[in-house]
Order: structure tokens, then sequence, then C-alpha cells
């Protein structure tokens, strides 16, 4: 699961069968510091998300079973949570380097 | 299944009905030592085991093993957190 | 869904048996303005698509959840055709 920025719309007349009624998101997917990864995508949106909201996304076969009736669909991207507030700490912080021998952690 | 470090929080009161009552946490996987996080890695993990920030965590990120952890066989969740790590042996 | 320009058709004769019958056009990773960026990629149709469309593309097992490509060897299929585009507010790209 990520990030995405909802960037804007798109418009699709012709869909495949049982996509109809979805609403299809110009997303910018981006990384815990809201930093852009990638170029724009598409994703659907089952939380009635707008421009401008940070949203969580789930990729893979996952954001179709997301789909609010009709989970056999190709959906590979959907909008799953609008980001009220998000705390990350900075890098540095906290050690991520799985270190030779023993690391505890607790 | 995944190591990481737990290091933010995310809140959605607007949200899937499969993700209510979990918490959203944001997961830097762990690197080898020498080499540096990258800012394309981290990503998003819901919490199925009270885990909190600066906690090192195993996660689950493949789809059918996060469901069943959810017992749910229709959750659209690909990221679960699955254990709190309390020590590591590693050698490599 | 990868925003995608197809740019061309496939003609292949031997192939896994369930992919006989079945439209496989070349496609290119666009950016919002159906700019070509990436490589190029084969990926079966489900909409009627033809050369030069702006189309959105679904991979992975999620291109297996149609009827045309369930249980066939597929890992990308075009799901829609893009009529436009709006980006912060702009139309920044609409079907001629």
């Amino acid at each position: 699961m990520l990030f995405g920025r909802v960037k804007g719309t798109a418009v699709c007349t012709i869909k495949y069968p049982g996509t109809q009624g979805l609403k299809l998101l110009v997303v910018q997917p981006v990384n815990k510091k809201l930093e852009p990864i990638g170029i724009l995508q598409v994703a659907a949106d089952v939380v009635q998300a707008g421009v401008g909201d940070l949203c969580v996304m789930v990729r893979s076969r996952e954001a179709a079973l997301a789909m609010p009736e009709i989970k056999f669909v190709p959906i590979d991207l959907a909008l799953v949570g609008i980001v009220d507030e998000l705390e990350v700490r900075p890098d540095g912080e906290y050690d991520v380097t799985l270190r030779r021998g023993r690391n505890q952690f607790s | 299944m995944i190591l990481g470090k737990v290091v933010g929080t995310v809140v959605t009161t607007i949200s899937h009905r499969d993700y209510k009552n979990r918490r959203l946490l944001v997961v830097q996987p762990l690197v080898f030592e020498g080499e540096q996080p990258s800012a394309e890695d981290d990503f998003i993990a819901l919490d199925n085991t009270q885990a909190g920030i600066g906690d090192t965590v195993l996660v689950n990120r493949e789809g059918n093993g996060a469901r069943q952890a959810l017992k749910n066989p229709d959750a659209c969740v690909i990221s679960v957190i699955v254990g709190i790590v309390d020590s590591i042996y590693a050698e490599y | 869904m990868l925003i995608a320009k197809v740019i061309g058709t496939t003609v292949s004769t031997i192939k896994d048996e369930k992919l006989v019958g079945r439209k496989l056009l070349i496609l290119r990773q666009t950016d919002e303005k159906g700019e070509p960026s990436g490589k190029p990629y084969v990926a079966v149709d489900t909409v009627d698509a033809g050369v030069g469309d702006l189309v959105l593309t679904a991979a992975g097992s999620s291109a297996r959840q149609t009827n045309i490509t369930k249980d066939t060897p597929v890992d990308s299929v075009i799901m829609s055709i893009i009529d436009s585009l709006e980006v912060d507010g702009k139309i920044v790209f609409r079907k001629s």
C-alpha cells in the first residue's frame, strides 16, 4: 500500500463491463515525505476523494477487491482511504540497518 | 515477509470498510550495513499487532497471506504487520 | 492503471492456445499529456482499442480479472479508452 496525491480525473466512455460506474482519478504516487515517485497513474476511487487529497492506495488484485459490488474487474490501483493526518519521523531518527550478528530491538 | 521499522502513523477518517478499526502505519524496510535506505521503499501497512512508532516489525507484503492474517477472504489489503520483532541474528 | 498509447498490433501464429483469438496490441507508457516514455509492452485488448488511442492498462493478476483473460497467461490488459484527462484543473488531453 502506498500514498497517492489526487491530481485530476480521467474520463473514459468505453470501459470494460463492470467498471462503468467507477470514478477514475489521475494520481501521483508519493513517498512518506510526499515526494513524487514515478509518473502519473490512474486509480479507481471508492472513498469519494477529490483533487488535492492525499490518499492511501492499494495496488494489484487487491485493488479489484476494494470495489463495492463486482470484484471481478481489471483494476490494479484503487484509493481506499483519505489521509487526514500523517506523522512521519525524520530520516535517521531510527536506525533501519540490519547489522551483522545479533540485533536487539526491545 | 520483510523486516521494517515503523516510522510514521496515518490517520484516515474516510476509508474502505476493510480498513476500519485498525491503524495504518508507515514502514521503512531494513537495509544491510553500508546501504542507504531508499526514499522510494517506504510503504503503508495495516497493523494487526498493536505496533507503534520505533518498533521493528514483521510485515506480510502479499495479499493472500494478508487476507488470512485478517481472517477476511475478500480484504483489499496487501501489507499487514503480523509481528513485532524483539531480536534478530543475521550473518551475511 | 497506467496511461499508455497504442503504438501497434501484434500477429502471432504460434502461441499458447488460450491466447488464440485474443487481440494483442503494442503499447507504450505515456505521461498525462500522451507523451511516450518507457519501454514498449504488449497487452490484451478488451475494449476494441486501435492504434493511436490513449488507454488505461491494468497489470499483474488484475489483468486476468476479465472474462476474456480469465485463466490465461496474460499480465497486462487494456481496460478502457481515455476520452479526456484533467490534471490540476486543466484538460491536458482530449481524444481527437
